[in-house]
């Protein structure tokens, strides 16, 4: 593991929604997120896997300030981000969202956009602005003169890289990217994926990096987290995690990985029945319904959360003192 | 694909017109628009410059000139449109009478416009308990009849320009809650907006800056219908006397003197009737057309 403090830590983090049920039900509560406990080292990429539907968004609202956890803290270079105001944090950690047509004002120019934080902090004067916005422009790829421009006559590609230009300009800590690709073409993926990889190079930032694609994590990620209800199933090193899946959903998102092969079709992840409404989760292990070794010891009990070498684990059959345990392995 | 040898594919030419160049070939296209607009112009210049086009004080009476016929009718061109019971020149007095419907339909439309605007961004903002209480104010607003309440409040008030503006403008407001409200849920939940916020602008910013000018479309479409509802209000009040009151020139006061005489000389009631009819279809034109024109299916 490496020794470097994590910029970002998560404490057993739970966020939980209340849900009216028609006009006279009562409220239900909703666990979005169920007890998540992370640490990011500085300079890493935590990849965060998981259906949609997960939690993986309501955590990255938790990490913005947009929405408060209902227990449990958030530690940014060990301080609570409850104990920060919004414009601290906002210097600190910087969005990339999913869509690109959504995220980027369409009644605003590029300069106007990319221009936000540093208006919005009163950074500078108008001179200086624009000088930033031709640097930071540069730096994701674009020429200067789409400073003019609105995002209605560009591409998706072009968008993504204004909006990684707007989360950029102040020089964040950490950028949390929400599936930052899953809305373009493929062969625009992977540039976007590259410059990425680039500027975390460049700038030493730190990446939690939401996605539902795991070839994508796989390329840029050097930690992954998998997500399933809320809670995080294992969390593991990006090598061992792709080559020794220990979480029987882990091993069944590897399998639904396309290949190019033809002719091998859609793969069978063998998941077999829907994701299950996170208003009711199942009882136990909440993956049992669909884990093709869960028993009737499953449904009972949760599992606990079993270091690995590497991360950790919730699953009975890789805990000693359950009645399912497959023995030590590597 | 002239661009093959540029490196970069994302280096290539950005293409397409800006939004504000989109928008005016779409306008330029519409007839509707075009038509409205332009008679809406035209009655804007003529409420102005009324002074300058009124052939004759409005308020001038000449007893032995009484109810002389407009020139269609055998009239001469000293009073083209003819001249009222009173020996006014009618003419002068349409002329006048637009700065009245004009008026009160630009003010009362600001003013329910400002006070509905506020209600409603906020109520699809905020959401929660907010919502609640504009939703529950739109409707007790909504099962309040208009006329009665307008008619109620200029008898105790009296009847004159300002309490009609008044009374209109804060009775006339809940199209434009409920239009703001379902334009800011709608827009709120946008990713810009999340990204304004993350990046840590305040609340009044993301509202002007980030929400406002996306829904200002809806507020234009909204403020040309209410303008419409405004002056029609007005005539309706006029002509029942519980308007602007006479002397004032008012085209609902106009058809509410001609009333009288209307078996008689019909073009007394038709002439002041057939302009706030142009008007008001000229209004609704440019409200359609405007929709038409922003309407997101539209949009590329």
């Amino acid at each position: 593991m490496t020794t470097t403090a994590p910029v970002l830590e998560l404490r057993g983090v739970t966020k939980t929604y209340r849900v009216k049920q028609g006009l006279f039900g009562t409220p239900r509560p909703l666990t979005a997120v169920n007890d998540v406990s992370l640490t990011v080292p500085r300079g890493e990429v935590l990849g965060l896997v998981g259906e949609s539907g997960c939690g993986k968004s309501t955590l990255a609202k938790i990490l913005l300030g947009l929405e408060n956890p209902t227990s449990g803290q958030v530690l940014v270079d060990g301080q609570e981000i409850g104990a920060q105001d919004r414009m601290t944090l906002a210097r600190r950690i910087q969005p990339i969202f999913q869509d690109p047509y959504s995220s980027l004002n369409p009644r605003k120019s590029i300069f106007d956009i990319v221009s936000l934080p540093l208006r919005v902090h009163g950074i500078g004067d108008a001179a200086s602005w624009d000088k930033e916005v031709r640097k930071i422009l540069d730096i994701v790829g674009l020429p200067a003169r789409v400073m003019n421009t609105f995002p209605s006559q560009m591409s998706g590609g072009q968008r993504q890289r204004v909006a990684i230009a707007r989360a950029l300009i102040m020089k964040p800590e950490i950028v949390i990217c929400d599936e930052p690709t899953s809305a373009l073409d493929v062969s625009v993926q992977s540039q976007i994926l590259n410059l990425l990889g680039d500027l975390r190079r460049e700038f030493g930032l730190t990446y939690l990096f939401i996605s539902h694609d795991l070839a994508v994590v796989e390329h840029l990620a050097t930690r992954v987290a998998v997500m399933y209800l809320g809670r995080i199933v294992e969390e593991a090193e990006v090598g061992g995690l792709f080559d020794h899946a220990r979480h029987p959903y882990t091993q069944a998102l590897l399998k639904s990985v396309l290949t190019p092969e033809p002719g091998l079709g859609v793969p069978d992840t063998q998941l077999g029945m829907a994701y299950p409404n996170p208003i009711d989760p199942p009882s136990g292990c909440h993956f049992h319904p669909r884990c093709p070794r869960a028993t009737d010891f499953c449904k009972k009990e949760a599992p606990r959360a079993l270091p690995t070498p590497l991360g950790h684990v919730e699953c009975h059959l890789h805990d000693p003192q359950s009645p399912m345990f497959i023995g030590k392995e590597g | 694909m002239t661009m093959t040898d540029t490196p970069d594919p994302l280096l290539k030419d950005i293409i397409g017109p800006t939004p504000s160049q989109m928008l005016r070939k779409r306008v330029f296209g519409h007839q509707g628009l075009l038509i409205g607009a332009s008679v809406v112009g035209l009655l804007l210049l003529v409420a102005i410059f009324a002074p300058l086009l009124a052939p004759h004080d409005p308020y001038a009476q000449s007893l032995m000139t009484r109810m002389q016929p407009p020139v269609f009718l055998g009239g001469d061109w000293n009073h083209p449109l003819g001249t009222d019971h009173l020996g006014r020149d009618y003419l002068s007095r349409l002329i006048y009478g637009a700065r009245v419907s004009l008026m009160i339909g630009v003010i009362a439309a600001l003013i329910s416009g400002v006070i509905g605007t506020a209600m409603g961004v906020a109520a699809g903002y905020f959401g929660g308990r907010v919502d609640m209480v504009v939703t529950f104010l739109i409707n007790v607003r909504l099962a309040m009849p208009v006329v009665l309440v307008a008619l109620a409040v200029v008898a105790i008030l009296g009847g004159s320009l300002q309490v009609v503006i008044m009374v209109l403008g804060l009775l006339l407001w809940d199209r434009f809650a409920v239009v703001m409200r379902a334009s800011t849920l709608q827009v709120r939940g946008r990713e810009y907006v999340a990204a304004a916020r993350a990046i840590g602008a305040s609340t009044p910013r993301v509202i002007l800056s980030e929400i406002m000018p996306n829904i200002a479309n809806n507020l234009i479409v909204v403020v040309t219908l209410e303008m419409a509802h405004a002056i029609l209000l007005e005539a309706a009040l006029s002509f029942l006397g519980l308007g602007v009151q006479p002397p004032t020139p008012s085209w609902g006061l106009m058809v509410s003197e001609g009333k009288n005489m209307m078996l008689f000389e019909p073009w007394m009631v038709l002439i002041p009737g057939a302009v706030l009819f142009v008007l008001v279809l000229a209004i609704n034109l440019m409200g359609d057309g405007l929709r038409d024109v922003t309407a997101p299916e539209n949009r590329s």
